[in-house]
């Protein structure tokens, strides 16, 4: 399960880097806020896995909405004229950081 | 069967994962070299400054290379003679400093505070306010005119550019002196007239105005170059027939 998810990770990471598009400037920042979304609900999918609370429709849901929603956020911010880009990434960095730390401690514990 | 659902959304979140970091990795590589190839506004600021000392110390040049041409010694008695037309028609062109009788002039912005109402358009000098007084000095027999030691030449321009004014494409700004060579009386009283040019200027704009004739005046010469690109002279020949 862990050697199958680094794999989709690598296998990501190569066939981002060989499309051959480059996103626009205009994107790249609304697309960067929408990867700390997911980068937290992964890390979240992970600690209620081990939790042994995970439930698929939740890490799915999560997982699209939450990466639109980040990212729409921060696109409505920009219309407006409020940084609101910013509140996504405490917030997101924050529950980052509160995953990790979570499972660290299952891992200390594990182990 | 829920294990294996959970695997693939998972794997399928890796995936998506993996290929925003990727792409989000390349975007943002691709930015900073973009950045870091843009020459940034401080190397501008210094070049410009480089290049504005370089196009002073180019214009002085041309103005020493030019006194030397025309101080050139000649034994030939033609020579001498074209060289005394070329002086003269080189001090005509502003291409020579000339020195000799005349009178400067000095204008400058009202200096009274702007009252509610009043158009602040009206206390500052323009473009046209010095094409005005140039071309009265001009009516008034000035044989050589510059503005903040800008030499006025046949080719030069007097025009406004947003909050300056350019003369001969340099920036030139308040207090404009302007020094004319010519009869002090003539030009005195050409411009001091009642109901003339800087009349006006000083009463109906209040214009500080200061007008003083004197026995030597110095005028700069153009330190730009006068280029003919599209006339010829008409032979003699040609206007005979």
């Amino acid at each position: 399960m862990v050697m199958l998810s680094i794999f989709c990770l690598l296998l990501g990471l190569f066939v981002g880097f060989q499309v051959p598009i480059l996103l626009p400037a205009i994107y790249a920042q609304y697309v960067s806020i929408a990867l700390l979304a997911a980068l937290d609900t992964v890390f979240g999918g992970v600690r209620s896995m081990m939790e042994g609370v995970f439930d698929n429709t939740i890490f799915i849901s999560g997982f699209i909405v939450n990466s639109l929603l980040a990212a729409g956020l921060a696109w409505l911010g920009d219309q407006v004229g409020v940084e609101l880009y910013l509140a996504a990434v405490v917030v997101f960095g924050a529950r980052l950081f509160q995953n990790l730390g979570m499972i660290r401690r299952y891992l200390l514990k594990k182990y | 069967m829920d294990n294996k659902g959970v695997k693939i959304s998972f794997m399928l979140a890796c995936l998506v994962l993996g290929i925003l970091i990727a792409m989000q990795f390349r975007a943002t590589a691709s930015y900073e070299e973009e950045y870091r190839s843009e020459p940034r506004t401080e190397e501008l600021v210094t070049q410009l400054a480089t290049a504005l000392a370089e196009r002073d110390a180019l214009a002085q040049e041309v103005v020493r290379l030019r006194e030397k041409l025309t101080t050139f010694e000649t034994n030939d008695e033609a020579m001498g003679q074209l060289q005394s037309e070329l002086i003269t028609a080189n001090m005509l062109n502003g291409l020579l400093p000339v020195q000799g009788p005349g009178i400067i002039i000095t204008v400058n912005d009202n200096p009274n505070a702007l009252h509610s109402g009043e158009n602040p358009n009206d206390g500052l000098v323009h473009d046209y306010d010095l094409v005005e007084v140039v071309n009265e000095l001009k009516a008034s027999g000035a044989e050589a005119i510059s503005i903040n030691d800008e030499r006025i030449t046949p080719l030069t321009e007097i025009r406004c550019a947003g909050p300056t004014i350019l003369v001969n494409w340099y920036k030139v700004v308040p207090p404009f002196k302007i020094r004319a060579i010519g009869d002090p009386e003539i030009l005195n009283s050409g411009l001091g007239m009642r109901g003339g040019v800087l009349y006006k200027l000083q009463n109906s704009y209040g214009l500080e105005i200061q007008m003083e004739m004197q026995e030597n005046i110095e005028i700069m010469a153009y330190s730009g170059t006068l280029k003919m690109e599209y006339s010829s002279p008409i032979t003699t020949q040609e206007t005979a027939e």
